[in-house]
């Protein structure tokens, strides 16, 4: 296809990219190296009877009007990266010289906002990632056995909880779990402890993030699981059964070792897609225990008076540059992939 | 030989049906268990003294009279608007799902005809542009938005919505385009064709099969999206998810959280019936890249 012909057809689809995409990417990298204008502060006398006071007070015109002249606030270079909300380089100079044990240092790291939310994102990535990709396959090896007539109601239902929301998909079970709710008043009876319930201890609450993580991404991993045992060769399963190969032995000599490439695609594709967790956050309404990065971010633009674009920004930058770790391998594949083609 | 390597031993079936249930449990009942409770009131729903009270209704006989009630799903609808978030939802996925597949198999055909190593690193850069969290995307858009006074409208919605679904459409697309033959076009192009004669007349009759597996995905990221819709629209032109998100929000009297809980299955149901009727189409669509592997 020649050049001029390719470039007409690729720029509606590229301009889209670049314009919403790659333009506020850019944009946000910008809008992080600003902060917000101060106040404007002026002094202003007021006297009674009793004498004269000065008192400070913010002049709103002044304020207003330079807000006016520069929306974006004014430039701070990389401060906003290194303040007490995002790196905190000089809150964490400062504990280590004054922390005297090392778990002391670590306490007041991981209670400083940002190292708090890439804890909690860090941990919902890698402790939802290998139970989905056992769980998903145990699924789809038992749904393959199935007969075809109710494979496909099967296959449905398994497939519902990828399908909605993470917002609606949380909610459900939240309702459930919820100490007024059936599972989690059921539990409380259980335990005949009426103070039992979710919102009691952070690790609870993290619990029951991680388990709504896996409910809603072992589907996933069953399809893909689900496909690829059908691509699975019949002959070696053959020769292994002549051979007096149990069926056990033959999963995991012949069938497991040939799914290895799809289970790595799916544990790039979860802890990608994990590492934006943020819904189920709202969903469980586990803002006060959990926090994560993209939580932080929405956090800050949330309030329409006062929205910190330039922390937003920063956070955002930050999550990118994670992002970035985990998506090395996948271009790395794909670009391997590509070289065999050719 | 086949019949014998598929013969499973009486202890594997049973064993492989409990397992089956207990997952199919685990996956369905939640949302039974919300559509059923959507008919009741909230005493019964979250009722912190007796759970049967969800199954029997009993505080929704005492309140309403019967033991089921539509006053959720009425109310919702009318009192809180949730008809004009389902109307504002049928227009942004409408909007992005025809928009983006007409950009998306544009550009697709192009990457899988071109030989030139270009096409390659655009579809490294809509791999990496796909990893990309949209809270950042819309961090990003906030400002220049309301600068540019469109925020809070649904145009300004659906461009960016199509755009965020654009590379994984694209990349879907292209794995669908390689596998129509290259002779079918070219022999149309040797015979006079221009390129987009041949898109037009020779591949678009073949193209549905794939254009209907990315078109479900482009569905379900616009109907199912809350991070842009909740950020970059206003009040009244919530789409359904950020109003239930908003209805959660404001629990001054009791029947609100009733109402988010009446509006989750509004909000569900049509999107099980598509999925139960393309459910074909999504399980190729998701596997397109995974499997080669």
């Amino acid at each position: 296809m020649p050049h001029k012909t390719f470039f007409w057809f690729i720029l509606p689809t590229g301009l889209a990219m670049i314009l919403f995409i790659g333009l506020p990417i850019v944009s946000s990298f910008f809008q992080s190296l600003h902060i917000e204008t101060e106040q404007i502060l002026m002094e202003v006398e007021n006297c009674d009877p009793f004498g004269c006071k000065t008192n400070v007070r913010v002049d709103v015109e002044a304020t207003e009007k330079l807000r006016q002249e520069n929306p974006l606030g004014r430039f701070n270079g990389f401060g906003t990266y290194t303040d007490r909300n995002h790196l905190a380089f000089d809150e964490i100079g400062e504990a280590w010289n004054t922390s005297s044990s090392m778990s002391e240092f670590k306490d007041i790291v991981l209670n400083l906002p940002f190292y708090k939310a890439l804890l909690f994102t860090l941990t919902f990535c890698f402790a939802v990632t290998p139970p989905v990709i056992i769980l998903g396959f145990i699924v789809a090896l038992s749904v393959n056995t199935l007969s075809k007539i109710i494979k496909g109601f099967i296959v449905f239902g398994t497939i519902l909880p990828m399908i909605v929301t993470p917002l609606i998909g949380s909610l459900v079970l939240f309702w459930m779990i919820d100490s007024q709710g059936i599972i989690g008043a059921s539990i409380q009876i259980l335990f005949d402890d009426p103070n039992l319930s979710l919102k009691a201890s952070s690790n609870l609450t993290w619990i029951t993030l991680i388990i709504y993580g896996i409910w809603h991404n072992t589907p996933f991993a069953f399809v893909v699981f689900y496909a690829a045992l059908q691509t699975v060769p019949q002959d070696p399963i053959e020769a292994a059964y002549i051979d007096g190969a149990s069926r056990y032995q033959r999963v995991r000599y012949i069938v497991i070792p040939h799914l290895y490439p799809v289970a790595t695609f799916i544990m790039l594709i979860c802890l990608m897609d994990n590492f934006r967790v943020f819904e189920p956050i709202i969903g469980f309404s586990a803002e006060g225990v959990a926090q994560s990065l993209s939580w932080m971010i929405y956090q800050d633009l949330r309030n329409e008076n006062k929205m910190l674009f330039g922390s937003a920004g920063a956070t955002s930058m930050l999550t990118i540059i994670g992002i970035a770790f985990l998506l090395t391998p996948v271009l790395i594949r794909t670009w391997k992939e590509f070289r065999t083609e050719r | 030989m086949d019949t014998k390597l598929n013969k499973y031993s009486k202890r594997l079936i049973i064993f492989n049906g409990i397992f089956i249930l207990f997952w199919l449990t685990i996956s369905i009942f939640p949302f039974l268990w919300t559509l059923w409770g959507s008919f009741k009131v909230k005493a019964d729903f979250f009722s912190r003294a007796e759970w049967t009270y969800a199954l029997t209704g009993f505080n929704t006989l005492i309140e309403t009279g019967a033991t089921t009630t539509v006053k959720a799903y009425v109310e919702s609808w009318f009192e809180g608007e949730f008809w004009r978030a389902s109307l504002n939802t049928m227009i942004v996925t409408v909007s992005v799902v025809s928009i983006s597949l007409f950009l998306g198999t544009l550009g697709a055909y192009a990457l899988s005809r071109s030989t030139y190593k270009y096409t390659f690193y655009i579809l490294i850069a809509a791999l990496i542009f796909r990893a990309m969290p949209h809270i950042t995307l819309v961090s990003g858009y906030l400002f220049p938005f309301f600068q540019l006074n469109i925020w809070g409208i649904l145009p300004t919605t659906i461009i960016v919505l199509v755009a965020i679904n654009q590379p994984f459409t694209l990349w879907l697309l292209y794995s669908f385009f390689k596998t129509v033959p290259k002779e079918l076009d070219e022999s149309a192009l040797i015979d006079g064709c221009s390129y987009f004669q041949a898109f037009r007349y020779i591949i678009m009759p073949v193209m549905w099969p794939g254009v209907v597996t990315a078109g479900l995905f482009s569905m379900m990221l616009a109907y199912n999206d809350f991070t842009v819709t909740a950020l970059l629209l206003n009040q009244q032109n919530y789409t359904m998810v950020p109003k239930i998100n908003a209805f959660l929000g404001t629990i001054e009297h009791g029947g609100n959280y009733m109402w988010a809980v009446s509006s989750v299955v509004s909000a569900t149901a049509p999107l099980f019936m598509i999925i139960w009727f393309f459910q074909r189409q999504l399980i190729s669509g998701l596997t397109a890249g995974a499997v080669k592997g």
